[in-house]
């Protein structure tokens, strides 16, 4: 008696990049040539990014997983009997007891990789809804006081506790209020935003309605960068899916595609993006909170953050403040990219040291090369050298070295970095990406970049340096948002831990 | 395609009743029409009721408005930091060398246009690209002619 076995394949973009697709055609070729009955489904991503397109088959000891897979792979692996989980060079064994499994504390990300993210069947079974159902029953403030309670702060990159700022604009006396998901993840090195929406976009769409149940919101936005087209399609659906199981009655949500600016990302501009107008930052005060959305009260809130509100509700606040560093409370969804091995999502408690990320966990690099330097928090974020892998992953840790958490992305860069070149890049990016709303950032930048060249070029080194410094300065004092606040971090950094690649003979 | 001023005024119907339409309404318009040539300003404007010169902002400042013709596949390359740590500046040099273009620029025979991105969300599989809808993670210049020439096809 033959039965059908089902077969798990992510749809993640990096899997999808990696040839998921062709994969999936060569499985279903194969199994019908072989008159074996099979469902393949598609999931998100478990994170282990090395090891995709990563196959799993369900066995009577659980999931065995296969990876990474190519379409070559299929024959042989129907050949070692891998629907009972047969011994191929590609088994990995159950996923969940890969060391770079095991070794997580998985919050947010509890489902990803898991389920097939558009499964209604998959969400109940796997606790969806529950939380929403919870907040509903206990009220608005009970909720609302578990969300303080748990310590859960701003995963965006800016740690502004998210209980504070759902209070603020819950207390903010209005007719309308508006709960925003900043879902215009521009940092490069950083991708959770991206694999969460795609693997579990219903916890995402829970925890904004929690949060409109919550503030007394009736309209929710879903803000997110069009260089995402795979997350798009996944949350179309997902929308339409909570629709009609009720999880949008109090809060309904509506998708919004961002038209490629990485400044839209700060809050202020992304609200005047969503108003149809050019992606420009606001002055603060009024903060979005008093008069955000139209000028309305709105939280303005990163996918992370609303994403692992429905876990901290069921596996209550208590536990999730107990795991953490400092005021750094819960978990964070690492993304270890760039030159690394083990390159993928990771989420910890606050605290994990950078060494053990680059190193134990991610392998070093991915070309064999000595580690030189890692920028943690995109962009605008400082490079590390190896003299600071001691640092812990926490808000107030990473500041106190002049550096920052962000959206929790660490790049690593082998020997072959010329940190001058990246102190460039930071500069060319700021003046390409600037809302030109400020002076310091739409002249400082292309002026530092203008000083970098000179320096590259050899000329007066010393003063230009002097120059760079003071230009910094002013950067990070007289810009209005954190675009050109923060990007004498990857400067001075660069210039600080690597000052040999600035006086070259 | 030609700018159609009955179409286009389709199109902006459908988005109109939007909250704060201007994005939703010219991305659409882009879509049929490959890019917005200076009769969307014009018409935009007249049906959101806002002048010309905010319309004309709102295009010119994000990236991903286009206000020429471009080629039939665009072939997205990422340029930030994750993909520089795994060569995507010598890639991009290849790129430019094998098309014959450079950044912005469009083929020769109008096939492809090379744009940059800052970031696909593929940081742990860079260098990452573009090709049409086809995402391609440890791209290298092999596997991005092959996914071009899928696209081509």
């Amino acid at each position: 008696m033959s039965r059908t076995h089902r077969i798990f394949v992510p749809a993640d973009s990096a899997a999808l990049a990696l040839g998921a697709d062709a994969l999936v055609t060569a499985i279903a070729a194969e199994a019908s040539r072989r008159q074996v009955a099979v469902q393949i489904v598609r999931t998100g991503s478990r994170g282990m990014h090395w090891l995709e397109p990563l196959v799993e088959v369900q066995t009577d000891e659980g999931r065995i997983g296969y990876g990474p897979v190519s379409a070559e792979d299929v024959a042989s692996l129907f050949e070692a009997g891998w629907l009972e989980g047969g011994a191929h060079a590609r088994r990995i064994g159950a996923p969940e007891l890969q060391p770079f499994m095991a070794r997580q504390t998985r919050w947010t990300f509890e489902r990803c990789g898991i389920i097939d993210p558009l499964s209604w069947d998959d969400f109940v079974a796997h606790g969806g809804g529950q939380a929403l159902a919870q907040a509903r029953l206990q009220g608005a403030e009970a909720t609302l006081a578990a969300i303080i309670e748990s310590g859960l702060r701003g995963r965006g990159g800016a740690g502004f506790p998210a209980g504070i700022k759902w209070r603020t604009v819950r207390e903010t006396q209005a007719n309308i209020r508006y709960v925003v998901c900043n879902a215009d993840e521009g940092d490069a090195g950083t991708f959770a935003d991206r694999m969460l929406m795609e693997g579990d976009p219903l916890a995402l769409i829970e925890g904004m309605a929690i949060c409109g149940f919550v503030v007394g919101a009736r309209k929710g936005f879903i803000y997110i960068r069009s260089e995402y087209p795979r997350a798009i399609q996944v949350l179309e659906q997902a929308l339409e899916l909570a629709r009609t199981r009720g999880l949008l009655a109090e809060c309904d949500i509506e998708l919004r595609i961002g038209a490629g600016s990485y400044v839209c990302g700060e809050e202020t501009a992304l609200l005047e993006s969503l108003e149809g107008k050019r992606g420009q930052v606001r002055a603060k005060p009024p903060l979005p909170a008093h008069a955000g959305l139209f000028g309305k009260p709105t939280v303005v809130n990163n996918v992370l953050t609303l994403a692992t509100v429905p876990s901290i509700l069921l596996r209550g606040a208590a536990a999730y403040a107990a795991l953490g560093h400092g005021r750094s409370r819960g978990t964070m969804p690492i993304q270890l990219a760039g030159n690394i091995r083990h390159g993928g999502l990771f989420e910890a408690a606050f605290g994990i040291s950078l060494a053990e990320l680059v190193d134990d966990i991610g392998g070093g690099t991915a070309s064999g090369r000595p580690v030189r330097a890692v920028q943690v928090g995109g962009p605008l974020g400082a490079y590390f050298p190896r003299a600071l892998f001691d640092t812990p992953l926490d808000y107030e840790a990473f500041t106190a070295r002049d550096g920052l958490v962000g959206h929790g992305g660490i790049v690593v860069f082998d020997e072959t970095v010329d940190m001058l070149r990246q102190a460039r890049f930071a500069m060319e990016f700021c003046a390409a990406e600037s809302c030109g709303k400020c002076t310091p950032c739409r002249v400082g930048s292309v002026r530092g970049m203008e000083v970098v060249d000179k320096i590259i070029a050899g000329r007066d080194v010393d003063s230009n340096l002097a120059l760079l410094e003071d230009l910094c300065h002013t950067l990070r004092l007289g810009s209005l948002c954190a675009l050109g606040g923060f990007v004498p971090f990857p400067v001075l950094s660069a210039l600080r831990h690597f000052p040999q690649d600035f006086h070259r003979p | 395609m030609a700018w159609d001023v009955r179409k286009a005024a389709e199109i902006i119907e459908a988005h109109r009743h939007l909250d704060g339409p201007a994005l939703p309404v010219l991305r659409a318009l882009q879509d049929a029409f490959g890019y917005l040539p200076e009769e969307a300003t014009t018409q935009v404007a007249e049906a959101l009721n806002i002048s010309r010169a905010e319309v004309h902002g709102v295009i010119s400042f994000y990236h991903d408005f286009r206000r020429a013709p471009v080629g039939r596949t665009s072939l997205k390359l990422c340029r930030a930091e994750a993909c520089q740590a795994m060569g995507a500046d010598e890639l991009a040099s290849e790129a430019c060398a094998q098309l014959g273009t450079s950044w912005h620029g469009t083929t020769a025979d109008g096939r492809v246009t090379l744009e940059p991105v800052f970031c696909l969300g593929l940081c742990s599989v860079a260098p990452a690209a573009l090709v049409g809808d086809e995402l391609v993670g440890r791209a290298n210049w092999p596997r991005l002619a092959a996914a071009l020439e899928k696209c081509g096809r």
